[in-house]
């Protein structure tokens, strides 16, 4: 059963990353979703796919709860059914693996899934807690904790355990800034330096403004089938060929070990295992860089470095665009954008691209094997699946 | 303490108000844990009381918020960390009373009450950590 697909996906779209003043979530859905069929021209979206399962964090930024209907409705697709996902940032790599549920299961042949969040209307300080909702509430926002300030605390235990440098978590943020100049979806499109990481005010120490991913709009979606008829729609498919999931507990001070995420562990371990793969079969992968600590934090979980020399990866350049294991090409959460709901299946989609040879100026010659990493809230939550090309 | 009392988050708030830390104590596999809850998070049981915990802890990590939530933001920037209690029990917490400059992991800290209570919900007390006397 190793390596064996689970589903294929057909297609994907993705709107724009960035401040997207007048556009509602909705709006974006539809965007996304657009682009998805004009990718696949065979299919009858509104006939042929059997439900949309779409992620979003939070109901606090459009005042919108029982946005699931209104997602089918906008992408056009009713009387499609649909149901919202939430696992605050993994919300929607929440919905991809319910997208596998419903198709290994034998219910539905084709299936929607998706994400979406609008963020950028809102001030900061009313970002910050919508956010940090994700958190415990009795004892992590009880005590002003933010997210910043929950990635602070393991980047101050990696430090102290490790060794790890300030200057060797700004790297992730130069080299994810540089892939961001090119992808035309991606928020930010601006070449960032170590000095100027180094001098950005300071969000929670030791985490600077440029360690920190973005509060963005954005919405992302793909479209998934049963493998055996994925070659009627397209002729490169991408298979997904492992899936697995990590839960831990909510509060980050109840974890053993404050320089690693558990979850990530398991839910990396239950992915390989499906896939019949090792961390070293990884061509290409995006993982949840929420903050630069976390990426690194991620080479050492995801095993492809040992635990502790995460900063050494980086600084050693094997995760560069030119490097032996290219990681967020896309730009990550930290330029791409991180419109929370969105972001799980926006990873599917620049692996999607990649291992279908559409990722343009970014592209990675001969990939085949993709990995996404999607966290929730301080790692509670850890979603990975793994891909082959078609 | 009586065996009726509720291993609840809103009780352990409530001995806060009495400036009492306390924990969860379970009488099968003698873990001692913060949040309550209703069972052993490690074996299950549902034998269990409350226990005072030592105040003094161990700094474990620490970060200092800039920008904080709209509820926190008169007090920015403000030190959170977790500290490790001479038990085991991890907690997080603001820290009160320390130079930012002097913060360091592994320094002692203790825990100190602030008893009054949030006007509206939760209307919880509040505990936080200062440098150890």
């Amino acid at each position: 059963m190793k390596g064996k697909p689970l589903a294929a996906i057909i297609s994907a779209g993705l709107s724009k990353f960035g401040k997207r003043k007048g556009f509602s979530g909705r709006e974006l859905f539809a965007e996304a979703a657009l682009e998805a069929f004009e990718r696949c021209s065979n299919l009858d979206p509104r006939k042929d796919i059997k439900m949309l399962i779409v992620g979003n964090m939070s109901e606090s930024f459009e005042h919108q709860c029982h946005s699931a209907p209104i997602m089918s409705d906008w992408a056009g697709l009713l009387p499609t059914p649909a149901v919202r996902t939430e696992v605050a940032c993994a919300s929607s790599a929440a919905a991809i693996r319910y997208g596998l549920f419903a198709i290994c299961s034998g219910m539905y042949d084709i299936v929607m899934v998706g994400g979406f969040e609008k963020m950028t209307d809102r001030a900061t300080s009313e970002a910050t807690e919508y956010l940090a909702m994700a958190a415990d509430y009795p004892f992590e926002q009880w005590n002003g904790a933010t997210f910043p300030g929950l990635f602070a605390l393991m980047a101050t235990a990696h430090m102290h355990k490790y060794g790890t440098t300030e200057e060797q978590m700004a790297l992730v943020a130069v080299k994810n800034h540089h892939n961001g100049t090119l992808n035309p979806k991606a928020h930010m499109q601006k070449e960032v330096t170590v000095e100027r990481v180094l001098s950005s005010r300071i969000i929670a120490k030791p985490l600077k403004l440029y360690d920190c991913s973005l509060i963005s709009d954005g919405a992302s979606c793909a479209i998934l089938t049963k493998p055996e008829i994925a070659k009627k729609y397209v002729d490169t498919p991408v298979y997904i060929i492992g899936s697995g999931h990590g839960t831990d507990a909510i509060g980050l001070y109840e974890r053993d070990d404050l320089t690693s995420l558990k979850a990530t562990k398991i839910a990396a371990k239950e992915a390989y295992e499906m896939a019949g793969l090792t961390p070293q079969d990884i061509d290409i992968a995006e993982v949840h860089d929420c903050f630069t600590i976390a990426e690194i934090m991620a080479y050492e979980d995801l095993g492809f470095c040992k635990p502790g020399e995460g900063g050494k990866f980086i600084e050693s350049g094997a995760p560069m665009l030119d490097g032996e294991l290219p990681i967020n090409t896309s730009g990550g959460l930290k330029a791409k954008g991180h419109p929370v709901g969105a972001t799980g299946v926006a990873q599917l989609y620049e692996i999607f691209l990649q291992l279908t040879g559409q990722a343009d100026k970014r592209q990675i010659d001969g990939c085949e094997i993709g990995l996404t990493q999607n966290l929730g809230g301080s790692g509670a939550t850890c979603i990975v699946h793994i891909y082959r090309r078609g | 303490m009586s065996e009726i009392t509720p291993f609840t988050i809103e009780q352990f708030y409530k001995f806060i108000g009495e400036r009492k830390l306390m924990g969860v104590k379970c009488n099968k596999c003698g873990l001692i844990f913060v949040p309550p809850r209703l069972m052993c998070p490690k074996c299950l049981s549902r034998n269990l009381s409350w226990t005072q915990l030592s105040n003094k802890g161990r700094l474990l990590t620490y970060t200092i918020i800039y920008v904080a939530p709209e509820e926190f933001q008169s007090m920015v920037p403000y030190a959170l960390g977790i500290i490790e209690l001479e038990n085991g029990v991890r907690l997080p917490g603001i820290i009160r009373n320390v130079k930012h400059e002097d913060l360091k992991v592994g320094m002692e800290l203790e825990i100190d009450f602030d008893t009054t209570i949030s006007s509206t919900w939760p209307q919880w007390p509040r505990y936080f950590f200062k440098p150890s006397q």
